[in-house]
């Protein structure tokens, strides 16, 4: 029995206990295997844990208002502690809500942190999907957790949006009727899918318990699960890491995941803690007791969703009416087209967002591996097409909120609506054409750093009477980041075996082309010898 | 009977039907109407003086666009009927005389004091009744009740003047103003009298006590300080949005860089 020889004996009480875990559950095991996963350190690393820990935040605060709101839209008289809104009928949903702003212990405190946690979940997910996006890190091997993200992405908006519709007062009414007034203009089955959604006529009596159903089960659930996904994903892929001397496609330079990664990460959740308890405590979020109970017939001014839906609403807005036709047609039901076709912009910009690591794929044909990320300059078409979708989406989301626009830079809402119109359509044209410029720009000047070194300000008299101003070469270190990076080249359209062109295969090459044809090439090795044999020359004469 | 039926189908029917009907509204929005002009002309007593006086500034200040006895002209439309409640919401909040021409009169310091504003009010009201300025019992907001001035404001205003009173846009440059620090006096003329873009709220529409509701909420809106801490302008996820995306995240920005910038 060597077993029996060889076991660890604690000389403290709690390594006692300690152990006596460790053997019955192998923690020391996980530990070590999760332990010793290697975290490369960089700030923009760090937004996907702010979306994971407001996430938890989330929950935690979304588990304290279930025990106090009441999903029911049973009709009944406010008699809580807020004046203005004494005696007024309303629905027991916004009844609770108001309820929980002003009679619950800490109740007002826990909405606002569950809803400005929302609010910064969203934002989190969006800036880590733009760092993922500009750096590449969506390419192989992680193309499927770009998609699992991308559905995280669109999970949270409805999470958002079922949460946004719960309390019942004519803001989130508002937002309903925009969704029943969408679902009705699908042809054919809009009208029942409405009346099954609703459970009868808009506003019925069924939506908000159904809403609270799909916002505290279902979609948690399936946001839980993604995440997992998306996590795992992440350990087995291990992380990405910036370009830089010593770090290679096969290993991962930064800090093992425990103790230290572990610790910060830790005390990381208590800084998101902190900042979203900081906005909470100070910042009024969504004053429902403004809005005044549910009724279909007022809208007000100033109706807008949370900014995560504010670009569908944007969309919406842009489409002119009746201008200058009724925008309906008939075929086989009434396709109410001012409705239909302003969802088409999202379908565009999520279906090229899902499917972009397979169209880069497919133009490039490259097929490699990749675990170190591109720089954004060094990718220029991808990071001017990126920019492009930003602007577009940035464009709508605008658009939600034409109306302060107006008032805030005293300028008319027409106007606004007509400025917002031409950068809807060309606005995506000109960010793309603008970004993909400065790329090439800043490459330009990396190859001049690399070349000629930096400029020291430094300037001296020749002999022979010259005037030159000293450059300083760069250091290896510095050197290696400016060098070395992946530059594809145009790959032109490729007969087949048959010796034919396809069309599919010519579009790819012009694709191609209009990817890559003014890169900039990294400095080669040769050119770097002749421009130092230049400097030494140049050094040398006098 | 018969006779009757067959009238009935007389071209002429509609008509006389709809100049009937058009007669019955009409008398009764006279009637509606009148009851708010007596009521107001009732409680002023201007005196000669004042309209005196008030010609006189009425003459210099206004003239040039309201005509000399304020029929109108094409850069400004007749006063007759206004009442003093328009002259003293218009010139009160500043709005008169008008700048310049554009899609609105902006709001900026009077010019009058409030004894010429009343003597401009004087001289309007003499040209032909129309709603008075409001007496102190109308606009005493410790006998209104607030939640039912919510109820009215929420049904009646809130889509131009925003939920919480902050304000909206309206089409090509029009805009309803923000409600926060307007005078009580104000509020209530401005119901009366639908300034500009603003519709009429008659005492049929909004009664007298109904109006002194609304005033009360909104100056209970007023100085409540905001539950929930800072209002952000109260104007809703536009805000919020623009909080989070711009100071939230910027925190978040600041730490995420600290954190990473001390290597273990
Ligand atoms: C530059 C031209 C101009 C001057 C000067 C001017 N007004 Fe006006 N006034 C207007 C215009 C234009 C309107 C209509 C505003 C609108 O409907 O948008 C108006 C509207 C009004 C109204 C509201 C009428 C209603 O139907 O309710 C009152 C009252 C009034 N003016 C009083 C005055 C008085 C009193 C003065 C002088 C102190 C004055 N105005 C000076 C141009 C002028
Ligand atoms: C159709 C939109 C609309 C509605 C409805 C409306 N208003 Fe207005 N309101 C306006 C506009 C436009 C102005 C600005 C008029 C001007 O500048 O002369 C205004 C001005 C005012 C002002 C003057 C504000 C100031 O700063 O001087 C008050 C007070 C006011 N409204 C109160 C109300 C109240 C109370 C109600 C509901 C009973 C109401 N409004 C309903 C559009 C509206």
């Amino acid at each position: 029995m060597s077993n029996a020889v060889n076991e660890y004996q604690a000389s403290t009480t709690p390594g006692r206990i300690a152990n006596f875990v460790d053997t019955r559950v192998g923690m020391s095991g996980i530990v070590r295997e999760f332990g010793r996963k290697i975290f490369p350190d960089h700030w923009t690393f760090m937004f996907g844990e702010v979306a994971l820990y407001s996430l938890v935040i989330l929950i935690l605060s979304g588990t304290y208002l279930t025990f106090f709101f009441d999903p029911s839209m049973t009709s009944k008289v406010y008699d809580g502690s807020y004046v203005p809104m004494k005696g007024v009928e309303m629905s027991a949903a916004y009844a609770s809500a108001l309820h929980i702003s002003f009679d619950i212990r800490g109740g007002l405190f826990m909405r606002q942190v569950h809803h400005w946690a929302a609010l910064l979940f969203v934002v989190a997910i969006a800036v880590h999907m733009m760092r993922v996006f500009f750096t590449g890190a969506f390419r192989r091997p992680r193309e499927l957790n770009w998609v699992v993200g991308g559905m995280l992405f669109v999970l949270s908006m409805a999470a958002g949006f079922t949460g946004y519709s719960l309390p019942d007062d004519v803001l989130s009414g508002n937002g309903l009727r925009i969704i029943d007034g969408v679902m009705k203009a699908i042809p054919l089955v809009g009208t029942h899918l409405s009346l099954f959604f609703f459970g009868g006529e808009f506003p019925g009596h069924a939506v908000i318990g159904r809403l609270y159903t799909l916002h505290i089960m279902i979609i948690p659930a399936l946001i839980l699960l993604t995440v997992a996904i998306h996590l795992f994903m992440v350990v087995v892929h291990k992380h990405t890491q910036y370009p830089g001397p010593g770090r290679t496609e096969k290993n991962v330079v930064g800090f093992p995941v425990g103790p230290v990664y572990a610790a910060k990460a830790g005390g990381f959740f208590f800084v998101v803690f902190g900042i979203i308890a900081l906005m909470a405590g100070t910042v009024t979020i969504n004053a429902i007791w403004n809005y005044g109970p549910y009724d279909p017939s007022p809208v007000q001014a100033g109706t807008q969703p949370d900014w995560y839906i504010g670009w569908v609403d944007g969309a919406l807005r842009l489409m002119p009416g009746a201008w200058p036709w009724h925008w309906q047609v008939q075929a086989g039901g009434t396709w109410v087209l001012a409705v239909l076709l302003p969802m088409v912009p999202a379908a565009i910009l999520l279906g090229l967002f899902f499917t972009w690591p397979w169209l880069e794929r497919w133009v490039t044909k490259d097929n490699r591996e990749h675990h170190i990320l591109d720089r954004p300059r060094n990718a220029p078409f991808r990071t001017g097409a990126g920019v492009a979708g930003v602007t577009w989406y940035s464009i709508m989301m605008m658009a939600a909120s034409s109306d302060l626009i107006a008032t805030h830079f005293h300028v008319a809402l027409n106007d606004v609506a007509y400025v917002l119109r031409f950068f809807f359509f060309f606005g995506p044209f000109i960010a793309f054409e603008i970004t993909r410029r400065i790329c090439l720009s800043l490459q330009r000047k990396d190859r001049e750093l690399v070349l000629h070194g930096i400029e020291t300000g430094r300037v001296v008299q020749l002999p022979h009477g010259e005037f030159i101003e000293v450059h300083e070469p760069l250091n290896e270190y510095d050197r290696y980041r400016l060098v070395n990076f992946n530059s594809p080249v145009v790959s032109p359209a490729q007969p087949d075996k048959k010796g034919k062109i396809s069309g599919g295969e010519r579009v790819r090459g012009r694709l191609s082309r209009l990817f890559f044809e003014d890169r900039v090439a990294p400095v080669s090795p040769e050119e770097l010898e002749a421009a130092h044999k230049h400097h030494e020359l140049e050094s040398g004469s006098h | 009977m018969k006779a009757l039926s067959q009238k009935r189908r007389h071209p002429l029917a509609a008509i006389i039907l709809l100049a009937v009907a058009l007669v019955l509204t009409g008398g009764l929005y006279a009637v509606a109407s009148a009851t708010n002009q007596a009521k107001a002309d009732s409680e002023q007593n201007y005196t000669a003086d004042d309209i005196a006086a008030g010609q006189k500034l009425f003459q210099s200040n206004c003239a040039t666009c309201h005509g000399t006895s304020g029929e109108g002209t094409d850069n400004g439309p007749s006063l007759v009927g206004v009442g003093a409640a328009a002259v003293d919401f218009q010139v009160g909040t500043g709005r008169m005389p008008m700048q310049m021409q554009g899609t609105q009169a902006q709001i900026k310091p009077g010019q009058f004091t409030d004894d010429q504003t009343k003597q401009l009010s004087s001289y309007v009201a003499s040209l032909g009744a129309g709603p008075g300025v409001p007496d102190k019992e109308s606009l005493d907001t410790s006998k209104g009740d607030a939640a039912n001035g919510a109820k009215v404001f929420l049904a009646n205003c809130a889509m131009c003047h925003n939920a919480a009173g902050s304000g909206g846009a309206l089409t090509r440059g029009k805009f309803a103003p923000t409600l926060m620090n307007v005078s009580e006096e104000h509020i209530y003329e401005a119901m009366e009298t639908g300034p500009q873009n603003m519709p009429v709220f008659n005492d049929a529409n909004i009664t007298p006590d109904e109006k002194r509701d609304v005033i009360t909420y909104l100056k209970a809106q007023e100085s409540n300080s905001s539950p929930g801490g800072l209002a952000l302008g109260s104007l809703g996820p536009v805000s919020e949005g623009l909080f989070i995306w711009t100071i939230g995240l910027g925190l978040v920005i600041g730490f995420t860089v600290w954190l990473t910038s001390r290597s273990a």
